[in-house]
């Protein structure tokens, strides 16, 4: 049972991570590829400790906290360009 | 006593998936950005975090390992989500909206991110274009 329900999740996640990509692709403006790169973020964590589950090591969450810390700066670091035209100043 | 345990994870797996599914749906069908921040901060987070508490239940259960790494990895989402949703916002504020446009404040201040110290500080190609 555990193994369709993290099939069934998988393809969500999958079919979300499509959805950002169509929105990358076709945005109104930056901003908006910017929500849409951070949605991917979250996306793929939720298929990294899927896949985790399914494989049964804990090597995953690993990935999944770096993947979770590395999209939180890279998003910061986008608005703060747009914002100021500066990351670091 | 595995089957109850194997139903939650299941149960917790399948609402997860629909979580995630609305929010990235939603970015493509709400019509702007302000709209379009709503769904993905909110509903994805739900999603990930019920993968993350499914994760950790089937880690405990059917492995006999207790992992902290989910609760972190939760945690840290739920922190960061809203601060980038503010970041986001902002960004949008200042590259297509001026104070004009904006509901009333309320106070005897204007709103503080478009008072004269903040537009000091905007570089020119970030200043809000006056009609």
């Amino acid at each position: 049972m555990i193994t369709f329900a993290i099939a069934f999740a998988s393809i969500c996640f999958g079919l979300g991570l499509l959805f950002n990509l169509w929105r990358v692709f076709n945005a109104s403006g930056v901003t908006d590829r910017v929500l849409a790169l951070d949605t991917m973020v979250i996306n793929i964590i939720a298929l990294l400790v899927l896949y985790g589950m399914s494989v049964g090591t804990g090597v995953y969450f690993e990935a999944a906290l770096l993947f979770a810390m590395t999209g939180f700066v890279s998003t910061v670091a986008y608005c703060k360009f747009i914002l100021r035209g500066d990351i670091i100043e | 006593m595995d089957q109850i345990f194997e139903i939650l994870i299941a149960g917790l797996l399948i609402a997860a998936g629909i979580f995630g599914i609305v929010g990235s749906f939603g970015l493509i069908k709400l019509p702007e950005t302000m709209t379009r921040l709503h769904a993905p901060t909110k509903a994805s987070t739900l999603g990930v975090g019920g993968v993350l508490v499914a994760s950790m239940i089937y880690f405990f259960v059917f492995e006999d390992k207790l992992s902290w790494h989910e609760l972190l990895i939760t945690l840290f989402i739920f922190l960061t989500a809203p601060i980038t949703a503010n970041f986001i916002a902002k960004a949008y504020m200042h590259r297509n909206l001026t104070p004009k446009d904006m509901p009333e404040s309320n106070t005897a201040r204007g709103w503080a991110t478009y008072e004269d110290e903040a537009e000091t500080q905007e570089p020119l190609m970030t200043k809000p274009k006056r009609p």
